[in-house]
């Protein structure tokens, strides 16, 4: 069945003993979108994921991944999917190329590995020992290993963890070009500059359950949150209003100062707020 | 096909992928390269036994009957204990490492089909075994004039229980790596059992000199097998007399180390995991 939603879970569940990591999520991510969950540790996200992945098995629930069960992963399925993990000198004694080499044998359609290399920035590394390369160069190496075999579903656990700043905007343009050419993106992370920059639609996940789904900019309302308008006064005090015109307050307070307005800010609350809001009501 | 294909799915289809023998021999070279790279594990595994022959023959001077030099018999327990060490230790130990590396879990995540591992393994100790045995005849025929069996029955009972030893020691070390719950304990596991078992196989002591019960015990396991097919190869069939059986028994020796062949595979198939107990 061809399909256009690339997962579909419903009633997704999963324990460890007494612990429910995961307690009932339903979720849908569509063909080609980018989808970042995000989520405080222990929240179930990496459950979650694994599930997806094929890595873990569910309690309860249907999953579907690509239009299969990845509780049962064929090869053929694994050929469609690409995992960029969080490893850590695996393969200490082999190089760049050596192992990036090996693994596009695994694969059906694989991408060449030359090109991968250059792709993620290890160009210059190409020969060198894994064990040499930085935190950074290590997590470049684990999404070469991810994209060799051309996915068409991308999982991303954490991809930024350890990159400087240059790094990461380097690697978002690696996951847009991904995006671009129509490959599905699941990504977990802890920043959530990193969601705003790459997700389509965000997913927050707390206590094991899927507490809300929505684009970036519309995630707890925060398209229709009030602006924070705060200035100084004469007494040198800062005072603060909530207002949902807040051009209309500024040209007041620029008539009542007679110009400008000292210490002027005008906010909205940033993902992080909302974020931080959501997870703290649980 | 009654199914239409997506281009997509047509382009795969046209993509080729290495076939089965191409895969084990990839993962085979892989294993070799990343073994060959850790000099510590090149220098112990070759070495170990070149090592304790040549203290085995500085202490024990002379014959244990007439005709048999003590390295002429302990030349057998030695290559023995090498290719356990090769297949055993070196699996048992190194197989944690992996899995708590996550190693397992991104060939996991792959299109790789499972067995594709354990072959690049054997193909590693395959290879190992042979270049350690040679290393290890070499330098006793050099030292102490060891006698290399004078016929083609021999040499092929050599192979035999070389292939069938090697095979058990392999899956058997296999099946105990996931008795480690963390990357180091597997020597822990693995090194007082292969000791235990040199102890009481007849590698470090003329195995008929060693209590009844101890030989009986030692009889259950494979290397006591092993170390007695090579005697056949390397000692005499006149010494054949003071085996315990009062023959070297070779279809005795066939049939257990195939038994543990299949013990070892149930093994494996039953209880290998494939993540450590912390990924669930």
């Amino acid at each position: 069945m061809d399909n256009e939603l690339a997962i579909v879970a419903r009633g997704l569940r999963k324990a460890y003993g007494k612990n429910v990591a995961v307690a009932g999520v339903d979720l849908e991510v569509r063909r080609g979108e980018v989808f970042a969950l995000l989520g405080p540790n222990g929240a179930g996200k990496t459950t979650t994921v694994e599930i997806l992945e094929g890595y873990r098995r569910r309690d309860a629930g249907e999953v579907s991944v690509l239009d299969s069960d990845p509780a049962a992963p064929a090869a053929s399925w694994r050929n469609r999917i690409g995992i960029v993990l969080q490893g850590v000198g695996e393969f200490d004694e082999l190089s760049v190329s050596e192992l990036v080499h090996h693994f596009a044998g695994f694969y059906a359609d694989a991408d060449d590995p030359e090109k991968v290399i250059a792709r993620v920035g290890l160009a210059g590394k190409a020969r060198a020992r894994t064990h040499t390369l930085s935190g950074g160069q290590k997590r470049r190496l684990d999404v070469a290993l991810g994209i060799i075999g051309r996915p068409e579903l991308l999982f991303l656990d954490e991809p930024t963890t350890g990159f400087d700043p240059e790094a990461r905007r380097e690697f978002w343009q690696l996951i847009r070009d991904l995006a671009a050419a129509g490959t599905t993106i699941v990504l977990t992370t802890h920043y959530l500059d990193e969601a705003e920059a790459l997700a389509d639609r965000v997913g927050v996940i707390a206590g094991g359950r899927l507490i809300e789904v929505a684009a970036p900019e519309h995630l707890g309302n925060r398209q229709q949150a009030q602006a924070t308008v705060s200035w100084r006064t004469p007494e040198g005090l800062t005072e603060s209003t909530e207002s949902a015109t807040p051009t209309e307050l500024v040209t007041e307070l620029a008539t009542r100062f007679g110009g400008e307005v000292p210490g002027l800010t005008v906010t909205r609350p940033t993902l992080e707020d909302i974020y931080l809001k959501m997870i703290g009501h649980r | 096909m009654t199914t239409t294909l997506k281009p997509a799915t047509a382009a795969r289809a046209a993509g080729h992928q290495p076939g089965p023998l191409a895969l084990a021999l990839r993962q085979g070279r892989l294993e070799l390269t990343q073994f060959l790279r850790s000099r510590e594990s090149v220098v112990f595994t070759m070495g170990f036994p070149v090592v304790m022959i040549l203290i085995f023959a500085a202490v024990f001077d002379g014959e244990i009957a007439p005709g048999v030099s003590y390295p002429q018999y302990f030349i057998t327990g030695m290559i023995a204990t090498g290719l356990m060490t090769v297949s055993f230790q070196n699996l048992g130990i190194w197989i944690p490492i992996e899995r708590d590396r996550g190693v397992l879990k991104r060939y996991r995540g792959t299109p790789m089909p499972k067995w594709v591992y354990f072959a690049g393994k054997v193909i590693m100790v395959v290879v190992i075994s042979v270049v350690e045995t040679a290393l290890l005849l070499a330098v006793s025929v050099a030292v102490f004039d060891l006698q290399l069996p004078g016929t083609a029955t021999k040499w092929l009972t050599f192979g035999w229980v070389s292939v069938l030893g090697i095979t058990a020691c392999t899956l058997c070390g296999i099946a105990v790596s996931s008795l480690a719950r963390t990357s180091r304990s597997g020597s822990a596991v693995v090194t007082p059992i292969a000791l235990v078992l040199q102890f009481t196989s007849g590698v470090f002591f003329v195995f008929t000199e060693l209590p009844s019960w101890m030989q009986q015990v030692a009889a259950l396991f494979p290397l006591k097998w092993m170390c007695q097919g090579l005697r056949s190869v390397f000692l005499p069939g006149a010494f054949a007399g003071q085996e315990p059986g009062g023959s070297y028994e070779l279809g005795r020796v066939a049939l257990v180390l195939a038994a543990w062949c299949v013990i070892g595979l149930l093994l494996c198939l039953g209880t290998f995991r494939w993540t450590t107990r912390r990924d669930g």
